[in-house]
């Protein structure tokens, strides 16, 4: 329906798309054209080679030849950097896209004599641009300029003259500038970026990386102000557009079957909403992959692509363990109907999971995505704002309206509350499942915590998984509930 | 002077390469003064080049230049860097490491 667009602000501003993935998507579209951007960030937080892919980006993709002023690295250690992301200056620049122009600063070493100017700075760049007819520049640290002039007065108002020249020459720049202790930058440059500021920010908790980017500051544009994820791969950065700025998804009303008939009764006969978050816990052992595998089972028969996140066993263990139970998942496989994805969770950071998973499901759009464990993956992140790193990646999985499974261990005497981080609260629904012993004799319970938007069974029922798959038991009433004896083969008499 | 080819230059003759742009009042005085200072400490041992950077902007690159005025000094090595319209006298004489004339 067109009713539902004019939520979107229109902006009428005009966009210089950066063609880093995910970014153009968080800024609405990319940077502010013929204006100056400024990007901060510590040492190492990847400002530099964001800048470079805007450059790059824009000379290959957009018909918008670029200039590097660079006061850092020279034109050949920095052609040797980037090619390591598969992008070759020195053919850039033999074609006239992009141009570098290495400028040395003697740290302190230039004796000043009465007043100057900048205007050596301005006429190289101009001279760059004209060369090249230049539609993008990016300065890349002008605050070494800091270090290496004495006269701070002249060099700020020269800045900002500088900055002034770009925009009445209608270039789109960016500005790199180190973060400052209390500042956005060491020198304080977001003073003259009245525009667009971005901070990447890149931190290493319990020896796991995670880079994030924030949109401090998009004048005309309204944007997320949440710290977005970001990944730099061999492909370059990736940003994870994940966005916890609206509850929007249109809730679906048709089911999806659990893969488990019982199971599904429970649920007023049919299952889980589609698009809905379904979320299994339950202690060592209980059945959560099993119960995983026939939810994306069943979802493969129906003839929907699955994408099976494991990380914590290697597909192969996992075809195998399911066939133990019944499921044979590798002809859904061949059909590439059920696709697996297996990473360590220590390989990368909370951030780059989900980044991972973020590329994955835009690359197969899948209906149905499982997640298992979760835990592990809370693991990875240093436990460190988890709650709202997995509420984007849920609000994403709605939104494309794919119903996900995460599964979730808990540990022996705390079945509810060890959830990770809380998560519970994401979830549509909660499946719950426990051991327990009653007269001595061990058993899985399942029961539905919650199912949000339904009618559901409250009450715990007998799991049992065996060659021939998941079946439940009888409903365990207070009565029988750890006291009567209600071991699987009473449990399957009584079926 | 035109006699003293470049390839052999004196250990104490000076080569000084002053990069301006357009008449701006800087660039007039930095030529002023820089004038000034070579007749009084160099006579006869200097010569001065101006480059007029809105004129050949592809030599900016070369010497690295990023300050209007920076006077180079090319000879005697190492190369020296000053920047400034040079009207503090002494700093231009520490700058370039001028010898004072009397003491030769």
């Amino acid at each position: 329906m067109p009713r539902a667009r004019p939520k979107v602000a229109r902006s009428s501003l005009a966009k210089a798309p950066t063609g880093i993935q995910g970014l153009d998507e968080v800024t609405g579209g990319g940077l502010p054209k013929g204006r100056v951007t400024l990007l901060c960030g510590s040492a190492g937080c990847g400002k530099s080679l964001l800048a470079m892919e805007f450059l790059v980006h824009g000379a290959v993709r957009y018909g918008e030849p670029g200039v590097c002023m660079d006061f850092e690295e020279t034109e050949v250690k920095l052609s040797a950097n980037v090619a390591s992301l598969g992008f070759d200056l020195r053919e850039l620049a033999k074609s006239k896209k992009l141009l570098v122009d290495y400028v040395a600063v003697e740290r302190h070493e230039i004796a000043e004599t009465g007043e100057y100017s900048l205007e050596g700075l301005f006429i190289r760049l101009s001279h760059a641009v004209k060369a090249i007819k230049a539609k993008r520049v990016v300065l890349d640290s002008i605050e070494a300029l800091f270090s290496g002039l004495k006269d701070s007065t002249t060099l700020r108002a020269e800045l900002r003259r500088l900055f002034q020249w770009l925009e009445e020459h209608k270039l789109t720049a960016v500005v790199t500038g180190e973060a400052g202790e209390h500042t956005l930058t060491r020198h304080g440059l977001e003073e003259y970026i009245a525009d667009c500021v971005i901070a990447l920010d890149h931190r290493v908790t319990e020896q796991i990386s995670t880079r994030r980017l924030r949109i401090v500051k998009y004048r005309g544009t309204s944007h997320g102000t949440d710290e977005y994820p970001f990944l730099i791969d061999r492909e370059g950065i990736s940003v994870v557009p994940l966005s916890s700025l609206a509850l929007t998804h249109k809730a679906l009303t048709d089911r999806v079957s659990t893969g488990i008939p019982a199971l599904d009764e429970m649920m007023e006969g049919k299952g889980f909403f589609r698009g809905s978050s379904v979320l299994v816990s339950g202690t060592a052992g209980t059945g959560k992959s099993s119960l995983a595998a026939n939810f994306a089972n069943a979802a493969c028969a129906r003839g929907e692509d699955c994408l099976y996140f494991a990380f914590e066993e290697s597909p192969s263990q996992i075809l195998r363990n399911m066939r133990s139970v019944g499921l044979s998942l590798e002809r859904f496989v061949r059909k590439r109907l059920l696709h697996f994805h297996a990473m360590r969770p220590t390989s990368t950071g909370l951030e780059g999971h989900l980044a991972a998973i973020h590329k994955m499901i835009a690359k197969l759009r899948p209906r149905v995505v499982v997640i298992d464990p979760i835990t592990n993956l809370v693991l990875a992140s240093g436990t460190y704002d988890v709650k709202s790193m997995l509420m984007r990646l849920v609000d994403f999985l709605k939104v494309q309206q794919i119903t996900s499974m995460f599964t979730n261990l808990t540990f022996a005497g705390d079945p509810h509350e060890g959830t990770a981080a809380g998560v519970s609260s994401l979830m549509d629904a909660w499946i719950v499942l426990r051991d327990s012993k009653p007269n001595g004799r061990p058993r899985r319970e399942l029961y539905v915590l919650k199912s949000r938007g339904m009618a559901h069974s409250r009450e715990p029922r007998e799991l049992i998984v065996s060659h021939r798959g998941i079946e439940l038991g009888i409903v365990l009433t207070d009565h029988t509930l750890g006291t009567t004896v209600a071991g699987p083969s009473a449990v399957r008499s009584a079926k | 002077m035109k006699r003293r080819p470049a390839k052999t230059p004196r250990r104490d003759f000076y080569r000084l390469r002053l990069y301006i742009a357009g008449q701006t009042p800087n660039s007039i005085a930095a030529i002023d003064n820089l004038k000034k200072i070579c007749e009084d400490k160099l006579r006869g041992k200097y010569r001065i080049e101006v480059v007029d950077l809105l004129e050949k902007p592809q030599l900016a690159k070369g010497d690295q230049i990023i300050a209007i005025p920076t006077l180079v000094r090319r000879l005697p090595p190492p190369v020296k860097k000053i920047i400034g319209n040079l009207s503090k006298t002494e700093s231009v004489i520490v700058g370039l490491d001028l010898q004072p004339v009397t003491l030769e």
